[in-house]
C-alpha cells in the first residue's frame, strides 16, 4: 500500500473520529410528555433462545396497551431497545445510554434479566434515581427495602424458588424431616445467578439434615459430561437445576445419557420454559420446573395483544410463540412496570412520571386480584403488594411438569417460608450496607422519596 | 513545514536525551494535556464520560502493560485480563481487611501482587516461545478465573461470588462523579504512561527489545533471558494488575470474575495489535477504537435514521468490527500508530514534497 | 537422555493419576470405565476440532481462531438447510457453503496478509471468527435448532455380568466416534496417495521449495481451508446432534487450544492423541480429583476441569517445548 493512501485512512479515520465525538456529544432530544421505558435484552449471542421470547412479551404489551388505551391513562409509552447479550459491561453501557433519554422524566425503571447487570446497576442506581426491578432474579437480599431502596424483586426472588423446591420435595417425601440423609444435587450456572441459591439451601440442608452437592456448570455450559457422570456416581434424590440458556437443553439431555430419571429433575423458574425443553426432544418428559407469577397460555391480555398487535403485523415474535412461558414472564414484567408507573399517577397526577415518582409506584403496589382480572391477565398471574420493608411483593410458586408438549401445573402453589429466610435477607443486606456504607432508611419517616 | 526539526540544535546531553526532543512535539504534548485536564471536563456528556472515556482510559494502561510485555519484550500473552484480575481483587481485599490504607498505596500494593503472580505465569517462557507461548498464559487466564469464582476468602464469601466497592476516598477527595473519576484516572495513566515511555528508553527496556528482536543473539551480548523475561512479566502484570484494580473501582463498581474473561484478554491484544506493538501511542489508540468502535456501530444505525431490528444491530456490529480489523490489518500491519509516524512524515515535507 | 527421562515421568505420574481411582477403591470398576468413556468421547470431539488448526497451521502457518466459528457455521448452515431437505442434501450444500468461505478467506484475508508476523494472522482469524458469528446469525438466526442423525438417545446398558452396575454407552457418541475414526482415515489416505494431498505435504515441510517446484501455493491454501472446513463440518454435526445447534458451539474452540499446544500444532496424529489425553485427563480430574480438593479447601463447587487441560498441556511443554509430535527447530544466530 502506498504512502498516500495510508496517510489518506488516517485522515478519514480522524474524520470519523472526530464525527463519532461530535454526535454523541450532543444527546437527542424526545418530545415532551410520553413515559419512556429502557427495554434491555439479548436477540443475540449464547444465551438468544430464551432472550428472545422474553423481549418479545416485554415490548408487545407496551404496543398493545398503545393500540388499545393509547398509553397509560392516556400518556404514551414508548420504549426503545438495547442488545446487552447477558453480558455485564454492555448492560451497563445500555443503561448509561438509556437512562437519560426522554428529558426532563428520564427512564421509567431498568429491567435488565441478567442477574450479574443487577449487581452492576445496583450502585448505581441510587445516584440516577432510578429503580431496578429484577421479577424473579437479581439479588435475593434486595427484598430488604430498607437497604436497597432503589431495587425491586418483584415476585420472587431465588431463595424463595429454592425454599420453594425444598418444601416440595420434602412434601413428596412425607413430611420435611423425611429429607434426613437424602441428598439433592444442586446444578447450577457458575455466575452470580446460579450461586444465588446456595445459602438458603445450606440453610435448609442443616435444618433437615439433607446432603447438598454442589455442582457448577461454567458459562455457557455445553460441557456437563463431568457433572452428569457425578450425579451417576453420587446418585442423589432430587436435582435441582439453576441453569439459563443452552445450559437447560444441555443438562437435559445429559441427564438422559446418564439414565438419571427426569421426574427427579427440578427446574428453577428460568429452567424450565420450551427453548429448554424441546431440543431434548421426548427425553424431556416429566421434567419439572417452577412457575412464578405467570404459567403459559393465553387469556385476555392475549387476545388483546393479538388483536391489537399481531393482526396488524406488528407483532415482535411469531404468532403462535404468544402465551409460551417466557413469553408470558417478559409480558408480566413490563405490566408490573406499568402498574407502578399507574400507581405513581394516581398519587402525582396523570403525566409522565419520573423515575424518582416511579419508585414511589413500585414500593406501594398493590396488584390485587381486582386488578388482575381488570387488567386482563386472570390465570396469568399472583397477586403482587409491596412495602418499604418488603420490595417482593410476593412469594408463592407452583411446580409444572413437561409431557412431551406442553406444561401442566402439577402442584402448589406453594409459599416460601420467611421465618427462614427473613435472617438471612437481614444479614446479608446488613453486610452489605457495611461495605457500601449505606445509612438504613428508616421505613416509618421516609415513606415518600 | 510545520513539522521541522530543522534548527533544534542539541547543545548538552541533556537535551539529547529529552523524552521529546523535537518542540513540536512537546507543544502537541502540553496542548493535548491541557486539552485532557482543562477543556475536556468542561465540553463532554456524563454518558461519554461513563461509556467511552473511562473505559478507555483503563483499558489504555492495562493495553501500555501488555504491550510492554507483547511490542517490546516479544513474548505473547492472551491471558492478561488474568492479572488484571489479580490487580482488582488484591484491591478489593486491601480495602477490606486494611481499610485505613490510602487509595493510592492500595493501587500500588495491588499492582505489586500482580507483578508476583505475572512473574509466577512468566516462568513457562524461558522454556517455551511464541504461540505455544501464547496458548499457555490462557492457563493464567483460566486459572485464575477458576480461583477467584471458588476460594470463597477472596470475594469475601459473598454468597454469589459477585463483590462489590465502596466510593474512593483520597486525602477526602471523592471519586463519585463521572467527572471526577475521569479526571483521577487520567491523572493516573499520564503518570504511568511517562513512566513507561522512559522505562522503555532505559537499560531495561533495551534489553528487552534485544530480546524481543532475537533471542539468541541478545544472551550472546551478555542479557540474561531470565531477568529480561521475567521483568518483563512482572513490570506489564504492574500495569495490568493497577488497571484491573482501577477497572473493579472506578469502572464496575461491583463485578463477578467473569468480568475478566478471556474476552477481555483477547480485547487488549486487538489494542495492542491495531494501535501498534512496540509503542506506547499506539496502546492508547487500539484502546479507543475497541472501546469506541463497537458502540459506535451498535448506535450508528438509528444515528443515520435507519430502523433495523435489534438482533440485526448487534450481528452487523460483529460483522461490520470483525472486517474493520482484518481491513486494518491489511492496510498496516504495524498499526496505527505507524499510520501516526507516518502523518507526520508527511508533515515534515509539507507543504512542498520534494 | 534427559529429556525421555522427564517424559517417562510424566506419563508414570499422569497413569499413576488414571488408576488411582480405581486402586484406592475411590470408584467402583464400571464407574471408573464410563468416566474413561466419557473422557474419550470428549476427547474424540476436542481432536476433530484441533484437526481444523492442525491443517490450516501446518500448511499456511496460521494459527485458526476462527475454527470455532466455523465449526458453529457449518452446523447452523445444516441444521437450517435440513429444515427444507434431506439432511445429505443439506450436508453436501454445507460442504459447498464452507468451500466457497475457504475461498473468500483466502482471497481476502490470507493473500493480503501474505509473510505477515504470526500474531498479526492470528489477530486476522479472529476478525474473520467476528465476521462469521454475525454473520451466521444473521443468515441463520440466533435460537437453538436441531440436527437429527436418527439416532436414539436413550443410553444401553452393556457389560452388566462383568461390572456391577454395568456401563452406559450412547449410541451417538458411538456415532461420534465413527464418524471421527473415518475422517482421520479419509483425510490419512488423501495425504498419502492423491497428488493434491502429496503436494500439501509438500507446502507443509517447506513453502518455498514447494513453490520453486512449481506447486500453486494459493490454491493449496483454499484446499487445506476448504478441508479444514469440512472437518469444522463434521464436528459441528456431531456436536450440534448431541446438544442442539446454538451459538455456544463456537465456543469449544477454546476447548481445543490445548489439544493443539499438547500435540503440537503440526501433527495430525498429535492432534488425535492429545485431544483423547484432554478429554481423559480433565473428566478423570473433574470427577474424582475436583471432590477432595473442594472438601480440602473448603471451595466453592469444582469446576477444576476448565483449567485442568491447559495446566496439563503446560506440564507437557516445559518437557517437551514443540509439544508431543511437533517439529523441533535449532535456533542459530
Amino acid at each position: 500500500m502506498k504512502l498516500a493512501e495510508k496517510v489518506r485512512v488516517l485522515a478519514v479515520s480522524a474524520g470519523a473520529v472526530t464525527a463519532v465525538m461530535a454526535v454523541m456529544a450532543s444527546q437527542p432530544v424526545m418530545a415532551a410528555g410520553e413515559q419512556f421505558f429502557p427495554a434491555l435484552v439479548y436477540r443475540t449471542g449464547p444465551y438468544a433462545p430464551n432472550g428472545l421470547p422474553f423481549a418479545n412479551g416485554f415490548v408487545d404489551y407496551l404496543k398493545m396497551l398503545n393500540a388499545r388505551d393509547g398509553g397509560i391513562n392516556g400518556v404514551k409509552a414508548t420504549f426503545e431497545e438495547c442488545e446487552t447479550g447477558y453480558a455485564t459491561d454492555r448492560g451497563v453501557e445500555c443503561y448509561e445510554r438509556l437512562k437519560g433519554k426522554n428529558p426532563p422524566y428520564g427512564a421509567t425503571v431498568f429491567q435488565p434479566l441478567s442477574t450479574g447487570i443487577t449487581f452492576a446497576l445496583t450502585d448505581k442506581a441510587p445516584k440516577d434515581k432510578v429503580s431496578i426491578v429484577s421479577a424473579g432474579y437479581g439479588r435475593a437480599d434486595s427484598v430488604d427495602g430498607k437497604v436497597f431502596k432503589w431495587n425491586f424483586p418483584l415476585g420472587g426472588t431465588y431463595w424463595d424458588a429454592a425454599d420453594i423446591l425444598v418444601q416440595h420435595v420434602g412434601k413428596l417425601q412425607g413430611g420435611l424431616d423425611k429429607l434426613k440423609g437424602k441428598k439433592i444435587a444442586l446444578v447450577y450456572h457458575d455466575s452470580p445467578y446460579g450461586k444465588e441459591p446456595i445459602p438458603l439451601l445450606q440453610e435448609r440442608s442443616k435444618m433437615h439434615g439433607f446432603d447438598l452437592l454442589l455442582l457448577p456448570v461454567t458459562h455457557p455450559g455445553v460441557e456437563q459430561k463431568a457433572t452428569w457422570l457425578q450425579i451417576r456416581q453420587q446418585r442423589p434424590d432430587y436435582v435441582f437445576l439453576w441453569g439459563w440458556g443452552v445450559m437447560n437443553s444441555t443438562a437435559i439431555k445429559e441427564a438422559v445419557a446418564t439414565g438419571y430419571p427426569r421426574e427427579k429433575m427440578y427446574g428453577v423458574w428460568w429452567s424450565g420454559a420450551e427453548p429448554d425443553v424441546i431440543p431434548a426432544g421426548d427425553g424431556a418428559k416429566g421434567y419439572n420446573a417452577l412457575v412464578f407469577l405467570a404459567p403459559p397460555g393465553q387469556g385476555q391480555v392475549h387476545k388483546d395483544i393479538l388483536k391489537y398487535v399481531y393482526d396488524k403485523g406488528q407483532g415482535s415474535g411469531k404468532r403462535e410463540d404468544v402465551g409460551e412461558v417466557l413469553y408470558n414472564r417478559g409480558m408480566v414484567s413490563m405490566m408490573m412496570a406499568v402498574e407502578a408507573v399507574k400507581r405513581a399517577q394516581s398519587k402525582y397526577g396523570k403525566k409522565p412520571m419520573t423515575g424518582a415518582q416511579v419508585r414511589w409506584g413500585l414500593e406501594n403496589l398493590a396488584i390485587d386480584a381486582a386488578t388482575i382480572k381488570k387488567i386482563g391477565f386472570e390465570g396469568f398471574m399472583q397477586p403482587v403488594s409491596t412495602s418499604c420493608a418488603d420490595h417482593g411483593g410476593a412469594n408463592s410458586g407452583s411446580v409444572q411438569a413437561w409431557d412431551g408438549k406442553k406444561w401442566h401445573v402439577t402442584a402448589g402453589p406453594y409459599h416460601s417460608d420467611l421465618q427462614i429466610i427473613r435472617p438471612i435477607i437481614r444479614a446479608s443486606a446488613a453486610k452489605y450496607a457495611g461495605e457500601k456504607h449505606v445509612p438504613p432508611r428508616d421505613c416509618a419517616t421516609d415513606a415518600s422519596n | 513545514m510545520l513539522y521541522r526539526e530543522n534548527g533544534q540544535f542539541k547543545t548538552s546531553y541533556r537535551a539529547d536525551q529529552q523524552m521529546l526532543p523535537i518542540l513540536q512535539d512537546r507543544i502537541f504534548m502540553g496542548l493535548l494535556l491541557v486539552f485532557v485536564f482543562v477543556v475536556a471536563p468542561f465540553v463532554f456528556s456524563n454518558y461519554f464520560f461513563l461509556s467511552i472515556l473511562i473505559p478507555f482510559l483503563i483499558l489504555a494502561l492495562a493495553a501500555l502493560g501488555l504491550n510492554l510485555l507483547v511490542g517490546y519484550c516479544g513474548q505473547i500473552s492472551i491471558g492478561h485480563a488474568a492479572f488484571m484480575s489479580v490487580g482488582a481483587y488484591a484491591a478489593y481485599n486491601l480495602v477490606l481487611r486494611v481499610p485505613q490504607l490510602n487509595f493510592l498505596v492500595v493501587l500500588v500494593l495491588a499492582g505489586l501482587i500482580a507483578a508476583l503472580v505475572g512473574l509466577l505465569f512468566g516462568i513457562p517462557s524461558l522454556r517455551i516461545r511464541g504461540l505455544y507461548l501464547a496458548v499457555a498464559t490462557l492457563a493464567a487466564q483460566f486459572f485464575m478465573d477458576w480461583v477467584f469464582a471458588r476460594v470463597k476468602w477472596f470475594t469475601n464469601y459473598a454468597p454469589s461470588g459477585s463483590v462489590s466497592t465502596a466510593t474512593i476516598d483520597i486525602f477526602g477527595f471523592q471519586i463519585n462523579s463521572p467527572v471526577r473519576k475521569y479526571l483521577f484516572l487520567a491523572a493516573v495513566v499520564t503518570v504511568f504512561a511517562i513512566l513507561a515511555k522512559n522505562l522503555v528508553r532505559s537499560h531495561l527496556g533495551r534489553a528487552w527489545m534485544a530480546m524481543r528482536d532475537m533471542d539468541v543473539a541478545a544472551e550472546v551480548i551478555g542479557i540474561r533471558p531470565v531477568y529480561a523475561k521475567l521483568t518483563a512479566f512482572a513490570v506489564s502484570s504492574f500495569y495490568v494488575g493497577v488497571a484491573g484494580a482501577l477497572w473493579g473501582f472506578v469502572h464496575l463498581g461491583s463485578w463477578e470474575p467473569l468480568a475478566f474473561s478471556i474476552t477481555l484478554s483477547l480485547n487488549l491484544l486487538f489494542m495492542i495489535i491495531i494501535g501498534g506493538m512496540g509503542s506506547i501511542l499506539g496502546s492508547f489508540f487500539g484502546a479507543f477504537f475497541i472501546v469506541a468502535l463497537p458502540i459506535l456501530l451498535n448506535r450508528a444505525p438509528d444515528w443515520l435514521g435507519i430502523h433495523l431490528s435489534t438482533a440485526m444491530v448487534s450481528h452487523l456490529e460483529s460483522m461490520i468490527f470483525g472486517a474493520l480489523i482484518i481491513f486494518f490489518l491489511i492496510v498496516e500491519p504495524q498499526g496505527l500508530a505507524r499510520l501516526w509516524s507516518i502523518g507526520k512524515e508527511k508533515l515534515r515535507l509539507w507543504p512542498f514534497p520534494h | 537422555m534427559k529429556k525421555n527421562r522427564n517424559l517417562m515421568i510424566l506419563f508414570a505420574v499422569l497413569l499413576a493419576g488414571l488408576i488411582a481411582p480405581l486402586v484406592t477403591g475411590a470408584s467402583g470398576a464400571g464407574f471408573w470405565v464410563e468416566v474413561l468413556l466419557g473422557g474419550l468421547m470428549a476427547g474424540v470431539l476436542y481432536s476433530l476440532v484441533a484437526l481444523g488448526f492442525v491443517l490450516i497451521f501446518k500448511a499456511s502457518g496460521v494459527f485458526n481462531f476462527a475454527q470455532g466459528a466455523m465449526v458453529l457455521f457449518a452446523a447452523l448452515s445444516v441444521a437450517r438447510m435440513a429444515e427444507k431437505m434431506p439432511l445429505w442434501a443439506a450436508m453436501l450444500m454445507a460442504v459447498a457453503i464452507m468451500v466457497v468461505l475457504a475461498f473468500v478467506i483466502e482471497r481476502l484475508v490470507l493473500r493480503p496478509l501474505v509473510n505477515q508476523d504470526p500474531v498479526v494472522l492470528l489477530m486476522a482469524t479472529l476478525g474473520v471468527t467476528y465476521f462469521i458469528d454475525g454473520f451466521g446469525q444473521t443468515v441463520w438466526g440466533s435460537d437453538i435448532y436441531e440436527i437429527d442423525l436418527g439416532i436414539a438417545r436413550e443410553p444401553v446398558m452393556i457389560l452388566q455380568s462383568v461390572f456391577d452396575g454395568g456401563i452406559l454407552i450412547n449410541k451417538d457418541d458411538v456415532a461420534a466416534t465413527a464418524a471421527a475414526a473415518l475422517l482421520v482415515i479419509l483425510l490419512a489416505l488423501f495425504f498419502q496417495k492423491t497428488k493434491t494431498g502429496r503436494a500439501l505435504r509438500a507446502v507443509a515441510d517447506d513453502h518455498l521449495a514447494a513453490q520453486s517446484i512449481g506447486i500453486p501455493l494459493n490454491r493449496i491454501w483454499v484446499i487445506v481451508w476448504s478441508l479444514a472446513g469440512v472437518v469444522a463440518l463434521v464436528a459441528g454435526v456431531v456436536w450440534g446432534a448431541k446438544l442442539g445447534v446454538q451459538f455456544s458451539i463456537s465456543q469449544v474452540a477454546l476447548k481445543a487450544l490445548p489439544v493443539v499446544i499438547l500435540g503440537g500444532f503440526t501433527s495430525i496424529p498429535g492432534a488425535i492423541i492429545g485431544g483423547l489425553i484432554i478429554g481423559v485427563g480433565e473428566k478423570m480430574a473433574e470427577v474424582f480429583l475436583a471432590p477432595i480438593a473442594v472438601k480440602a479447601f473448603d471451595l466453592a463447587g469444582g469446576g477444576i476441569e476448565n483449567w485442568f487441560a491447559y495446566v496439563l498441556a503446560l506440564l507437557f511443554l516445559l518437557v517437551l517445548p514443540e509439544g508431543l509430535f511437533g517439529e523441533k527447530h535449532i535456533d542459530r544466530v
